[in-house]
């Protein structure tokens, strides 16, 4: 008798243990990757010191800027349990259609930005319609939009090339630009990244993308509108590779039919080594912005180290996969431990 | 609280509603009205049509033709937002939550209460879940994720959530299976008070004196079909029965005396950390052996890590005496166990593939020869098996999703016994098959036992559990809490064990 009796408190123990447990590992993601951040720092600071000099930092923070908005985007798809690898073919033909847009105008640097953002928003229409009421998988959806896009890039551009010359000076600025010493790049990028973190957060929306990654089942049953959601997720995320292409053109003025060319591999990896777990349901933006930013960072060291540039791929190769491992030795883990305090 | 038929206009009804899954036809001209204040029960066996027609009053499911009426106006669900915003909840057999999701964010996800701007307020949602848990009696941390629950648990939470909105018409769909005494009690008492204030409740059970305990009418499916709506006072649980099966018991549970032999199989001291714990026992030749529990004690999960497709973490299994490699199904295979799994359309068969490439698949080096699989054997080893198991198709080069779940039940029967096992291991072998194919199964289980196969059947069905086995093994939240000869298996001793109302079962808990 006595062992219902003291049965109702046992749980509320558990449940808060439980609970820092869970808090624990998802911030120890964070804490760990902004831990092999500054470690990286110190180490090639202290090999090479201009590394931290004041263009040195600059750089660092241009270079990650645009990595750090499509790893914001790619992220809010790939908590829904999808996947947008069209990211790097639409930072592509968006850059250039701004480029087309601008070349020998005096057009301002926000018409510039809400084209891309149009262009991108379109790509992301497309591909999330087809996942979402097309029921086909996102994997070969965004893959064949990848290669169209890319495709439709080639042939508008013919070869043909945009040069800084062309593009309007207040356009350039934006992209050279900065505040307090703090380029405006990153200063937008950190902007988008707040802003989504925050919804992702507080709006009814931003929680659904999440129960449909964590289980599209029960997120049918509890009403969750899954293909309009699925479909915002993948307008967000087309949009912020389409404005990611207009600041691409203001960062380097120079712009061919192949910018880009390959990102949305890099982007992905960045998104699952910041703990955006790729079946979906976990995951912030700030850890995947984090993880671009460590991506970048890698690059960056070991150029001013000069090291091999191939090594540069094979390091964030060999990240993805401890993330991935980590995240499923974790999740084993976390699972097992959750069990047994429930089940004493 | 009256017993009589109620007058007026019922909250909720369906009338001369049809639905077919293919081939299928889960529900034929069936009607039910539900009153407000009223709990009804809805009563059937397994695969009568009883979740198809809650799925289809949640919204879940359209209906091929005939009404869903709300307040005595047709209405048409076009997902299940709807029906709740109709204000009907929906308490699931399996809890369906949100893994990764705290427990708070599982009950009110879509419909948080919110500040201005439309952001969500993280604390009321917090504390109206504290509320609930309170109002049910249970210290859940409302922060906490829904992964690694108990079912009990996320059983507690599906209730917490179909409690959050004021629900005019409750549905819940063996809500009791995995609780405790007197988590049931409780549950009953929060029914009873949403009833008190005019809620409508649909009540399904498997535990007959449970309806009775709760409900004041009753509507019987059978194979589809309406049977009977009726006051429950004045039936008897005989009554009961006689309407859900529709023939003598005998029939559906054609067991045949067997000669028990040696030995066949025998599990000791196997152990998978947080899932069982110290699981031992024995199948001998001629015998069957029923595995009974609640749904969620860990059952299936011994089948699985004794066939290798899960690893156990301690002990051992011995096939005819010889020690099983662990972890290894095709081990397993070799040494002449099969399995029948529980969820014949995800783990049982391949549904794209033909009837008789699946049921080639487990004996592919016997029908196969300089490594090219030979048509002429394949076919003759399915069209062995689908006379032997009377299976009813087209062609055998038909696609085994086209199949009712009756004969998709005997491919993945006739799949394993082609490959001639000394110890079957079946899972809900007659889970969603209609009566007619159930004796049929039975029929064979039992003449397979009778030539000397050992079989190992898990079964949540106890009138099965009680006509079929020569033996009764009761687990109780991962352990092995009773071990019932045929003569001692009534329905009130494994149940006593199921639920851990035995001394041993609650010491082990």
């Amino acid at each position: 008798m006595t062992a219902t009796i003291d049965k109702p408190t046992a749980p509320a123990e558990a449940g808060r243990s439980a609970r820092s447990l869970v808090d624990t590992v998802f911030r120890a993601r964070e804490i760990s990757i902004a831990g092999a951040l500054v470690l990286l720092v110190l180490f090639t600071w202290i090999a090479e010191p201009r590394f931290l000099g004041g263009q040195g930092v600059k750089d660092l923070l241009l270079n990650a800027a645009i990595l750090v908005l499509l790893a914001v985007g790619q992220s809010v798809v790939v908590v829904t349990r999808n996947i947008d690898l069209s990211v790097g073919s639409v930072v592509g033909l968006s850059a250039f259609a701004c480029g087309k847009f601008v070349s020998g105008t005096d057009h301002g640097p926000l018409l510039v930005a809400l084209l891309g953002i149009a262009v991108g928003a379109a790509c992301g229409l497309v591909s999330g319609s087809l996942v979402s009421f097309g029921k086909v998988p996102a994997l070969v959806v965004t893959l064949g939009m990848l290669y169209i896009i890319q495709g439709v890039d080639y042939w508008w551009a013919e070869g043909e090339q945009i040069n800084a010359a062309d593009v309007p000076q207040s356009v350039l600025d934006l992209g050279s630009g900065s505040v307090l010493g703090i380029p405006y790049l990153p200063l937008i990028s950190f902007a988008v990244l707040a802003a989504t973190a925050y919804f992702l957060r507080t709006y009814r929306s931003g929680r659904e993308l999440y129960a449909i990654g964590s289980s599209p089942e029960a997120a049918r049953l509890a009403g969750v509108p899954i293909r309009r959601r699925v479909l915002g997720a993948y307008v967000f995320s087309g949009a912020v590779a389409g404005f990611a292409g207009s600041l691409w053109l203001a960062r380097f003025g120079t712009v061919v039919a192949d910018n880009a060319h390959g990102w949305e591999l890099t982007v992905v990896s960045a998104v699952v080594v910041g703990g955006v777990a790729i079946v979906g349901g976990t995951g912030t933006v700030w850890g995947a912005a984090l993880g671009a930013l460590l991506l970048t960072t890698i690059g960056s060291a070991l150029s001013v180290l000069k090291v091999d540039s191939f090594w540069e791929d094979a390091i964030a190769g060999a990240l993805l996969l401890a993330a991935i491992s980590v995240d499923r030795i974790v999740n084993v883990r976390m699972t097992r431990a959750l069990r047994k305090r429930s089940a004493r | 609280m009256s017993q009589a038929v109620p007058t007026g206009v019922p909250v909720l009804a369906l009338k001369g509603v049809n639905k077919s899954f293919g081939a299928v036809r889960a529900l034929r001209d069936v009607s039910l009205e539900l009153f407000p204040g009223e709990a009804h029960a809805l009563a059937g066996e397994n695969g009568a049509g009883k979740s198809t027609l809650i799925k289809t009053l949640a919204g879940v499911h359209r209906p091929d033709s005939g009404q869903v009426l709300l307040d005595g106006a047709p209405v048409v669900f076009h997902g299940p937002a709807d029906a709740r915003d109709a204000g009907i909840a929906v308490i699931y057999q399996e809890p369906t939550l949100f893994p990764d999701l705290s427990i708070a964010e599982n009950i009110f996800m879509g419909r948080q209460p919110r500040r201005r701007l439309g952001r969500i307020d993280h604390k009321a949602v917090r504390a109206a879940t504290a509320a609930l848990m309170g109002r049910l009696g249970v210290a859940l941390d409302p922060d906490r994720p829904a992964r690694g629950l108990s079912i009990a648990d996320q059983q507690i939470v599906e209730i917490a959530k179909a409690l959050s909105f004021d629900a005019r018409v409750l549905i819940m769909d063996e809500p009791t299976a995995a609780l405790t005494g007197s988590e049931t009690a409780r549950l009953f008492s929060v029914v009873e008070a949403l009833r008190a204030e005019g809620a409508a409740v649909l009540f399904i059970s498997h535990r007959l004196e449970e309806i009775f305990r709760l409900c004041q009418r009753v509507t019987t499916l059978r194979d589809g079909r309406w049977v009977a709506s009726e006051p429950l006072a004045g039936l008897t649980e005989d009554d009961l029965v006689r309407r859900m099966v529709g023939r003598d018991l005998d029939e559906l549970y054609p067991k045949q005396d067997t000669r028990v032999g040696e030995t066949a199989l025998s599990v000791r001291r196997l152990t998978r950390e947080g899932v069982f714990r110290d699981v031992s026992f024995d199948v001998r030749r001629g015998e069957i052996v029923a595995l009974a529990g609640l749904v969620g004690a860990g059952r299936t999960e011994v089948a699985q890590a004794t066939f290798g497709v899960d690893r156990a973490d301690a002990g051992e299994v011995r096939v005819g005496g010889k020690p099983l490699r662990p972890g290894s199904p095709s081990a397993a295979m070799a040494a002449g166990l099969a399995l029948v799994p529980e969820d014949r359309r995800q783990r049982g068969l391949v549904m794209e593939m033909s009837i008789e490439r699946n049921i080639g698949l487990t004996g592919l080096d016997r029908i196969s020869g300089k490594g090219l699989v030979k048509r002429a054997l394949e076919r003759g080893r399915a069209a062995d098996w689908a006379v032997r198991l009377r299976l009813k198709y087209g062609r055998l080069s038909d696609q085994v999703g086209v199949l009712s779940g009756g004969n998709q039940q005997k491919v993945v029967l006739a799949k394993w016994l082609a490959t001639d096992p000394a110890v079957l291991i079946v899972d809900e072998p007659t889970r969603g098959i209609d009566v007619g194919t159930k004796a049929e199964v039975h029929r064979l289980l039992s003449s397979l036992a009778a030539e000397g196969l050992a079989v190992l059947m898990i079964s949540s069905d106890l009138p099965e559990v009680l006509g079929m086995a020569d033996r009764v093994l009761v687990m109780h939240e991962g352990r092995l809490v009773a071990e019932l000869p045929r003569a001692e298996a009534t329905e009130e001793s494994v149940m006593a064990a199921a639920t851990g109302r035995t001394g041993e079962g609650r010491a082990a808990a």
